[in-house]
């Protein structure tokens, strides 16, 4: 193996784990619902377990000391983990009948040995269960109650139940701990509507805006009796203009109101009443309560002046004092601090220290301790979105001469550092110094390109708009960028990244020019949503350009042209079927004209089982001539029946595919010619029926229909079906044959199958005499409207395992193809 | 009075080992849930005959997939997982362990009669009686390399040509002097008739005469 890398993904809940015996860990999960255990001084993964797709983590905690209790799939399934290695404990499944908010309630028990019971509210229930074994101690069921239940409240005896019926009746239900037996059902109906969202304040109230968010409303609960009181946020602050939205941060006593970029904390008194305590500007995260002793909590937030970070601790009850005010330095490409989570240790002379945990924008994961990142995790690389290579430099002649004088103290050092090694005086950090030396220096994890084309660049787009080189040596990160256009701002609430392709690819004259990337990006998921271009340098990372355009993009498509400056053309579809040209220069409009018609693309629109192949018409017709905007036309289209098939894949070839043998040996000796197209697609059709999981269908309703299409005629060269078969279907299409895999449900097992297309046109150039007399037809043109003689052959075979992803491999000379 | 607790306690014991055995096969009606069976099961990896270059199995890091991937659930200490809610029909499950090559198991959820699972390897179309999955062999990542023996250096080239020799060297006279010495002189005697055998004598037409 030569290198392996585990990320988990953007951090939703952390908890940590600080005993002062045993390693020091916390506990994390994530948006690509996985549970992991990381060490606190390293960042290094203890263990880490992924869930399934659908089983969403709600919540996470520690139970016992020892066990790490997860709550998913929307409240019905409760795990515990074993905090040192991992292992599962327990599981429970948790029934109930109806969706509703999830909640995961542990009580901060210091004594670890009593049996703690954990209160999980999930599809309309309310589960007591053992922390133990897991097994279900007591349930009361809530979905007769139509309750849209909030907030569940453990106290020794009693567990209230809290939550809104409608949008102004607020119910509290009184349970006992022990039996889960109804003691009391109290409501009160406000005499207006709320907003919905409400928080919990310790002890005994909730704050609810109401639907204007323009009042306070404290509701108190004391002793079972409900009551009110309700305050205008203009009373307590004079600009209130803008949305007044309650923080979700859990802090006794206080409350937080973001107006704004203004935080507004907020003290809550017994009596209910309201003042503000403090106005915090330009906040960016704030941290709910950490208690640190019996009547101290403390809370975090984090607040941006003028480019600085500022990382603040309070006592919820003293604010006038700062526990810990230090300044941060985050690299600016991390963007904004999302979440964090504090912890504290006792320092030597008995005071408190703190260590905060916090999620940032780009989805990775920093620990800040004294002012310092201890370390930090690039977690934006577990959802890679898309992603593309490129060539490393070619080495030059003289190229180290060059590096040497630009740095003739480093290369002095290191060598001075060898004679070290050598003369075994060196320390141990001169040894590590040297072997990472060496590391730099070896043959694998090298800058430049090798003599198979093995060491590339892979280029990964992430969910969270940020782009990374990674090297293939060894796996590390050679520069990574956050783009301006995927990050959030006020014009664009949701940026997706949605692609990355080779912009720019030198070849021959132009070496010395680094290759470009192409990142899309679009504002929020819908189709219509306006786009932007980013151009970035594979070498170094550095945005050259970036474009917002004034058409949505459909679809990109590379053409087999480039410029002068070997820049390739480029085709973008919009939705409102036009094409537009990139790079808008004068010589790529002039060598689109002169191939214009021989450019052809296909779309395949899989909820109507249509495809169509389209070519270029003319220029658009609009009020202001742009001569880099066309319209096209359809020219063919594959309607398939929709009551017997559905398209579930289609694949291509790479249109950067090189073709290293034309021909290929069989068995008897027999020579086959590849049918080398590059207008060439494969299409995978299921039954409707049977286009869903596997389980949901029976074989007899089951049929799986392949073809393969030639897509500048739309021809289909070859059709087969397999009967009793069913998706998922993955394919790869390289050179002239396409491996698929998919499910065969007669036999209940996973196939593979594989098409050859061979070309029957050249099959006679097979003796020696035809080419020398120059009877062959290798030199007559080949065409792509001649309907081509083609045969096709197909094997399949049983293939144990199921499949999440299947490519190919290409090496620069053709190794293996 | 002590043998009486002890037949108490053997008698507990019996009724342990029957309350174990319903749970270890696969069965279900989950009350109160309207939608699904629940599929309880079992993995069995042995802990011996861990190789050098196999990595030894660990039990938290193996998965079970229902389906391809539709569910994951983990392995309890003892072996044991579960799909809750499963639908009734025909669904696939994987084990993914590293180190180790199981069968995919066909399971048939019944419909008609609730609670009813069938489950048959798919590797070898066995039928399981128990659902207890065990690994069919220890996967091989990597070609071992050869271990260092004397019989490879005996089977080279150069070997078997340092055999030969030695045959000749130390065999051949042992043969000579294990002939009769009459045998041996008669021989001697042929030889010297025929002389150094000759080109023509070695032909056809020469031998004739």
């Amino acid at each position: 193996m030569d290198w392996h890398q585990q990320y988990i993904g953007k951090v939703k809940h952390a908890v940590f784990h600080t005993q002062k015996t045993g390693r020091k860990r916390v506990l994390v999960s994530t948006e690509e619902n996985v549970v992991a255990s990381l060490d606190l001084r390293h960042g290094e993964i203890f263990w880490r377990h992924v869930l399934g797709t659908n089983d969403v983590v709600d919540g996470i905690d520690i139970a016992l000391g020892k066990y790490v209790i997860t709550l998913s799939s929307g409240g019905s399934i409760l795990r515990a983990w074993n905090l040192p290695d991992g292992q599962m404990v327990w599981e429970s499944s948790l029934q109930g009948s109806k969706a509703s908010k999830s909640i995961l309630n542990i009580p901060k028990n210091l004594k670890s040995d009593k049996d703690d019971l954990i209160l999980v509210f999930g599809k309309g229930c309310l589960h007591a269960i053992s922390s133990i074994d897991g097994e279900v101690l007591w349930k009361k069921d809530f979905a007769g109650e139509s309750i849209e239940v909030s907030h569940i409240i453990q106290s020794p005896e009693v567990i209230y139940v809290a939550g809104f019926v409608g949008s102004s009746k607020f119910y509290v239900y009184e349970l006992d701990a022990k039996s889960g037996e109804l003691l009391k059902n109290n409501h009160i109906a406000l005499p207006f509507r709320t907003s919905g969202e409400s928080l919990y304040v310790p002890d005994d109230k909730f704050l609810v805006l109401d639907d204007a968010r323009s009042k306070i409303v404290t509701i108190n609960i004391n002793n079972g009796d409900i009551n009110y009181n309700q305050k205008q946020i203009s009373d307590l602050v004079k600009d209130s203009s803008g949305q007044a939205v309650i923080l979700p941060s859990r802090l006794p006593g206080l409350s937080a109101l973001k107006i704004n970029s203004q935080v507004l904390l907020i003290k809550v008194t017994n009596e209910g009443e309201l003042a503000v305590v403090d106005k915090i500007d330009n906040t960016a995260a704030f941290s709910n309560a950490l208690s640190i002793s019996e009547d101290q909590h403390v809370f975090a937030f984090v607040q941006y002046e003028d480019n600085k970070i500022h990382l603040s601790i309070k006592d919820v009850n003293d604010w006038s004092r700062d526990l810990l005010k230090e300044n941060l330095v985050i690299d600016h490409q991390r963007g904004n601090i999302e979440k964090i989570f504090i912890n504290n240790y006792v320092r030597t002379d008995r005071s408190h220290g703190f260590r905060a945990l916090m999620v940032m924008e780009d989805h990775s994961l920093l620990l800040v301790q004294q002012g310092e990142i201890v370390w930090s995790r690039e977690d934006g690389l577990a959802s890679v979105v898309d992603v593309t290579t490129s060539e490393l430099p070619v080495e030059k002649e003289g190229v180290s001469v060059a590096k040497v004088e630009q740095n003739l103290f480093e290369w002095l050092k290191g060598h001075v550092l060898k004679l070290k090694g050598t003369l075994m005086i060196a320390s141990p950090e001169d040894k590590i110094a040297i072997q990472k030396l060496r590391l730099g220096s070896s043959e694998k994890s090298k800058m430049t390109r090798d003599h198979n084309g093995f060491r590339k660049l892979l280029i990964v787009l992430t969910r969270a708009g940020k782009v990374f080189a990674l090297h293939t040596g060894d796996g590390h990160i050679v520069w990574s960028i956050t783009l301006n256009t995927l990050r959030k701002s006020e014009d664009c609430k949701h940026p997706v990244g949605l692609n990355i392709y080779q912009w720019q690819v030198p070849h021959h004259h132009a070496l010395d020019e680094n290759p470009s990337i192409l990142v899309i990006g679009r504002c929020g998921p819908s189709l219509s949503a306006p786009t932007a271009l980013s151009f970035l340098d594979a070498y170094t990372g550095k945005e050259l350009n970036s474009l917002s355009l004034a058409h949505t993009v459909a679809r990109v498509i590379p053409l087999p042209y480039t410029d002068s400056t070997e820049q390739r053309l480029h085709l973008i579809i919009d939705f409102n079927k036009h094409a537009h040209l990139y790079p808008r220069t004068p010589e790529a409009s002039e060598i689109l004209k002169h191939e214009f018609s021989n450019i052809y693309w296909y779309s395949v629109e899989a909820d109507n089982g249509v495809i169509r192949g389209h070519a270029l018409k003319s220029n658009c017709i609009h009020e202001v001539v742009d001569e880099y905007c066309f319209v096209f036309r359809d020219l063919w289209s594959i309607v398939f029946p929709s009551e017997s098939e559905k398209i579930i894949a289609t694949v291509t070839r790479k249109s950067n595919e090189v073709v290293h043998t034309q021909a290929k040996v069989m068995t008897d000796h027999d020579v086959m010619y590849k049918y080398i197209s590059k207008n060439i697609l494969f299409v995978a059709n299921a039954a409707p029926k049977a286009s869903g999981d596997i389980g949901t269908a029976t074989p007899e309703e089951a049929l799986l229909v392949i073809y393969i299409i030639d897509t500048v005629t739309g021809r289909i060269l070859h059709r087969m079906t397999h009967q009793g078969c069913q998706g998922p279907v993955h394919a790869v299409f390289s050179e002239n044959w396409v491996v698929y895999h998919y499910f065969n449900l007669r036999a209940h097992r996973h196939e593979m199958s594989v098409i050859e297309v061979y070309d029957q046109s050249r099959a006679d150039n097979k003796d020696i005499w035809k080419f020398l007399l120059g009877k062959h037809n290798l030199t007559s043109p080949i065409s792509s409207y001649y309907r081509p003689e083609i045969s096709a052959k197909s094997q399949s075979y049983f293939f144990t395992h199921s499949v999440k992803a299947i490519e190919v491999t290409s090496t620069a000379k053709g190794f293996g193809s | 009075m002590a043998s009486s607790t002890k037949s108490l306690l053997l008698f507990l014991f019996i009724q342990f080992c029957f309350s174990l055995l319903p749970s270890s096969f696969a069965q279900s009606p989950t009350p109160g849930s309207s939608d699904g069976y629940t599929i309880y099961g079992r993995v069995k990896i042995p802990s011996y005959g861990t190789k050098e270059f196999s990595l030894p199995a660990k039990v938290s890091n193996v998965k079970v997939i229902l389906n391809g991937g539709q569910r994951v659930s983990f392995l309890r200490p003892d072996g044991y997982f579960s799909f809750h809610n499963v639908p009734a029909g025909t669904h696939l499950i994987e084990v993914a362990a590293i180190g180790y090559f199981f069968s995919p198991v066909r399971v048939d959820v019944s419909a008609r009669n609730p609670g009813k699972i069938q489950a048959a390897l798919t590797e070898n179309r066995r039928g399981l009686s128990e659902f207890v999955l065990e690994p069919l062999k220890e996967e091989q990542y990597y070609e071992i390399r050869e271990p260092f023996s004397i019989m490879s250096i005996v089977k080279s080239p150069m070997g078997l040509m340092m055999g030969f020799m030695l045959i000749v060297v130390f065999l051949m006279p042992k043969l000579m002097e294990n002939m009769d010495p009459e045998e041996m002189k008669r021989a001697q005697e042929e030889m010297r008739n025929q002389g150094v055998p000759s080109l023509a004598s070695l032909l056809p037409g020469a031998a004739r005469n």
